[in-house]
């Protein structure tokens, strides 16, 4: 597209700036408990190179793809490098938010917070970015598994860096424990994927054509793999425990971008690698991706915990990313291009989207975390008053993440459902006539993460304090304050400018569909994917207009009448003992969810007898898979490892014996 | 974008704004024809905005400015969903910014903000009615979705005005699937505006409360535009409801003697749309909060069927 003329252009500068990253961490080392030098050069200089990195992504966006091979790896196996225009994409996405994420960071370490010391927090948080970078530029299957697990293993130190709590340990042995089951899962997808050549270069894989068996069993494996890092239903109990269990703006990090590089890996196994998507898979992503984006959106609707909350938000969006995926191999596979290219485009859009929203709210919570002490929605309220710098941003931020035009969440809903709209004309008669009952769940997550968002805004920053000690909560620092500035007018500015948003998406929907959005068709002014007479979408106009509207009603209400206002306690229907117990909680806001959608939940809970004098009321509502799925597996492994343990004696002579009989078993083998 | 669009466009957002009292005088008049009661004048709802706006506004001592702001953001959204319903012409500028998708978003929009004012207080009706409302949203708002698609599905377009042209000028054709939508969308809409068997406008009873609960500490001009912004609600839905169901006498393009003559079509269509509105509350009973879930369900579950029977019966 632009030809920068930097130095580092192309594959180059991505690497450059992994190496960047990875340097800035090592730095920290020099003196792991300074506090003073993270925040004063290394956070700063982070966010510097996450910001060279998006403008080096962006300039890639549209260049031909560029590769290098890296003098590092094992002998006659060395890592190759390659950026692009998927790769580029995913890049642009993971600087832009590092550099807000990095500059957030900056005010928001402090000295009591974590048990790790400060440096190797910085350490791991820059190893961390460098290894996501990586993960995106790799173009072999040796160098991908080993970005993929510097990637896990960071964010796993990352989430345990409080590691005082056992449930934070907990959680990170949850993480680590999925993480490596998904690893193997895409390992041996790799290994269908060489289909016995032995070569495990991309290369190789992109040119060799497997037979669909094999094909569909590397797809399959492919969904396990980054479907668990990616946090689809089933795989995703992982993430509800580690998001609220790191630091703030790591669960930004992991919410935005770690789980988009499972989104990526998806996409170049499918679309890259194996290159010929057959139709059920489409259909087989797209159910997983609505049972995805309905689970998350129900639970998300019903938890307490701000974080946890948010992490359940992000299990929809991802479920609705996966959706529009399985929407464009649908496409991809009955030969319909330029509907692959829409599907692909509001796929990519919403990641995009996603990152932004999703880091600004785990950064709004991040702030709220520091000012009050406290995750718990009980616990919380009318913070609008004493933080309105976060109460603004996280009110654009929940605006979009609930699909408000002219917000970017709109956007990319809006795509999606152009594109599910269009489905009728497909080949097969039964998809056909599930496509519309997949719409209808999309139309559902969307709606109820409008009521998830203002559960969400409405216990945290409304009414009134739940606490007293809130009234002394400070509002977010200048650094905190720019980076949630920068993220929520990232939100806008994605929601306003959508036809330069798909003009950017062009090349790679070209790459991978070979069509792009006809669609740009009205101009910058409108978006118009495949016909403007079929449906068009103007965000600017759009949004002057209603801007004009509400300025008019405003303006003319103060021109023809007084002014006058008078302050008083609150009316409540008359009732003068109002205090702040009387507003819904947190569980209160959430009991319609719970009535209406009962089944999907493990309520357990006690209601107090009208007698008793000191009443308790207690309610729990647990996802029913834990139980049908994870516990049976967890006691049958119990189970062989006590069968394994009878061979565990302890003894020198009787582990001597054991090595004796395995020779002799062997020597009785080979001979 | 020629100049009768832009003065159809214009018409449109005003005839909305202005006559939209109007339409909720009247069906509150009917209603009272049919319990026998003596009814208020039609133009009592103008009469009650007037004394509102004259009031002082007493705001609680915590309410935040996003409180003070949501009543004319909620005004000013819901105008401008009555602006891009097409109910005079189809030539309208703004048609192309705006489809279906995007009028959802914008009543979506408006219940956010309405939602969250009623929130903003910390008064226990304000939450409970922010809660119930939300709740009707999400089984209202998709059910909506879904009935509108039927309509893109037939039309082969989400542009509200292509809709309309191919429902009202193309050649006469039933069909059976507009039928179940059209069933959906009189219980969404019921639902949207507080109507009986849902909600009750008319009383102030704690137990069945839902957008009265949640604006119970608006006063003078903000409540005026709160309620303002009620009507005008009412007034989309109702042209929702004959864009899609009763498409007839709405002028094609630019054509002017169309215009003029539609205007008077409009009103006698809400006029009967109104008093059919005022029947259905009369003969239904007002339900139990925690039945209206079910309710909803069921409207969402015809629109998701309308849009099946147009698929397998309709290609």
């Amino acid at each position: 597209m632009i030809d920068m003329g930097l130095p580092f252009a192309g594959v180059d500068g991505a690497l450059a700036a992994a190496a960047a990253w990875i340097a800035l961490g090592l730095a920290a080392m020099a003196a792991p408990a300074s506090l003073a030098l993270c925040r004063r050069a290394l956070y700063p200089a982070g966010a510097v190179v996450g910001l060279a990195l998006a403008v080096v992504a962006l300039g890639s966006l549209g260049a031909p793809p560029s590769a290098r091979v890296l003098p590092l790896g094992l002998p006659e196996l060395p890592f190759h490098a390659r950026l692009d225009e998927l790769s580029a994409f995913f890049l642009l996405l993971l600087g832009a938010v590092a550099a807000c994420v990095s500059v957030y960071s900056v005010g928001y370490i402090r000295k009591d917070d974590a048990g790790a010391p400060p440096g190797l927090q910085c350490l791991c948080y820059h190893v961390f970015l460098a290894s996501m970078a990586l993960v995106l530029v790799a173009d072999d299957a040796y160098f991908f598994m080993v970005a993929w697990e510097t990637m896990a293993l960071s964010s796993y130190f990352l989430v345990t860096s409080d590691h005082r709590h056992a449930e934070i340990r907990r959680a990170g042995y949850l993480y680590i424990l999925l993480a490596h089951l998904g690893a193997i899962s895409i390992l041996l997808c790799f290994g269908a994927l060489q289909a016995g050549s032995g070569n495990y270069s991309f290369e190789a894989m992109r040119n060799l054509q497997p037979a669909a068996g094999w094909a569909s069993v590397a797809f399959l494996l492919a969904l396990a793999g980054f479907g668990v890092k990616a946090g689809i239903v089933p795989l995703h109990v992982w993430l509800p425990e580690a998001h609220p269990a790191a630091p703030s703006p790591v669960s930004a990090l992991m919410s935005a971008v770690m789980l988009k590089t499972a989104v990526y890996g998806l996409m170049r196994v499918t679309l890259d690698l194996i290159g010929f998507p057959l139709w059920w898979w489409g259909v087989i992503a797209l159910a997983v991706g609505l049972a995805s984006a309905l689970f998350g959106v129900i639970f998300a609707a019903v938890q307490s915990d701000m974080k946890r909350l948010l992490a359940y938000s992000s299990i929809e969006n991802i479920g609705l990313i996966v959706a529009g995926f399985g929407l464009t191999l649908l496409f991809r596979g009955f030969g319909m291009g330029g509907l692959a290219a829409l599907a692909l485009a509001a796929t990519l859009y919403h990641c995009l989207n996603h990152a932004f929203f999703k880091s600004l709210l785990f950064l709004a919570t991040g702030s709220v975390l520091h000012a009050t002490s406290e995750r718990s929605l009980g616990r919380l309220g009318g913070l609008i008053h004493r933080m309105p710098w976060v109460a603004w941003c996280a009110l654009i931020g929940s605006a979009a993440i609930a699909g408000l035009p002219p917000l970017n969440g709109f956007v990319s809903e809006w795509l999606l459902l152009q594109a599910f709209l269009l489905t009728p004309g497909l080949p097969q008669g039964y998809v056909n006539m599930l496509v519309p009952v997949a719409a209808a769940a999309v139309a559902l997550a969307a709606a109820l993460s409008g009521y998830v968002m203002v559960k969400f805004y409405g216990v945290v920053f409304l009414g009134q304090p739940r606490e007293a000690r809130l009234a002394e909560a400070h509002d977010a620092g200048p650094w905190e304050r720019s980076s949630l500035v920068a993220l929520a007018s990232g939100c806008v500015l994605l929601g306003l400018a959508p036809s330069a948003v798909l003009a950017a998406l062009e090349p790679v929907t070209l790459r991978f569909t070979g069509y792009t959005l006809s669609a740009l068709g009205g101009g910058w002014l409108f978006i118009a994917p495949i016909d403007p007479d079929r449906a068009s979408y103007s965000a600017l106009l759009f949004a002057a207009v209603a801007a004009v509207l509400v300025l008019a009603a405003w303006l003319s209400v103060r021109a023809f009448y007084h002014g006058r206002a008078r302050r008083a306690p609150p009316w409540d229907c008359g009732y003068p003992w109002l205090n702040a117990r009387m507003q819904d909680s947190a569980e209160g806001f959430g009991q319609p969810v719970k009535v209406v959608f009962g089944p999907a939940f493990r309520i357990e809970g006690e209601a107090p007898s009208p007698r008793d004098p000191r009443p308790r009321y207690r309610e729990t509502a647990e996802d029913r898979l834990w139980y049908w799925l994870y516990l049976p597996v967890a006691r049958a492994v119990e189970r062989v490892t006590a069968l394994v343990s009878v061979l565990q004696r302890g003894r020198i002579s009787v582990y001597l014996m054991y090595s004796f009989a395995t020779l002799l078993a062997l020597l009785f083998f080979i001979r | 974008m020629s100049a009768s669009g832009f003065i159809a466009q214009l018409t449109e957002l005003l005839i909305a704004v202005v006559l939209a009292p109007l339409l909720t005088g009247w069906v509150n008049q009917c209603r009272a024809w049919l319990q026998n009661r003596s009814a208020p004048g039609l133009l009592q709802p103008y009469r009650m905005l007037a004394k509102l706006f004259e009031k002082e506004v007493v705001l609680a001592d915590n309410a935040s400015p996003l409180f003070r702001a949501a009543p004319y953001l909620v005004f000013g959204c819901l105008a401008l969903a009555a602006a891009i319903v097409p109910t005079l012409g189809t030539d309208l500028p703004l048609n192309p910014a705006a489809d279906a998708i995007a009028l959802v978003g914008l009543l979506a929009l408006a219940r956010f903000f309405i939602a969250l004012a009623g929130m903003d207080i910390g008064t226990a009706f304000g939450s409970l009615g922010a809660r119930r409302e939300m709740m009707v949203g999400f089984l209202a708002e998709p059910a909506l979705l879904m009935v509108l698609f039927t309509a893109s599905l037939i039309s082969h377009s989400t542009s509200l005005t292509t809709i309309v042209e191919t429902l009202a000028h193309r050649e006469f054709v039933i069909y059976p699937s507009m039928a179940f939508a059209g069933v959906a969308f009189t219980m969404v809409s019921l639902a949207e505006n507080a109507r009986i068997p849902v909600d009750n406008p008319a009383t102030h009873l704690e137990l069945t409360m839902i957008h009265e609960a949640m604006v119970l500490e608006y006063s003078g001009r903000h409540l005026a535009m709160i309620e303002w912004a009620a009507s005008l609600k009412l007034f989309v839905y109702s042209c929702i409801g004959l864009a899609l169901f009763l498409p007839f006498g709405v002028a094609a393009g630019g054509d002017w003697l169309g215009l003029v003559l539609a205007a008077p079509a409009l009103v006698a269509k809400l006029a009967v749309g109104g008093a059919a509105l005022a029947l259905i509350e009369m003969l239904s009973a007002k339900m139990r909060i925690f039945r209206a879930p079910e309710f909803l369900g069921t409207a969402f579950m015809l629109a998701v069927l309308a849009m099946l029977v147009h698929v397998l019966l309709e290609k």
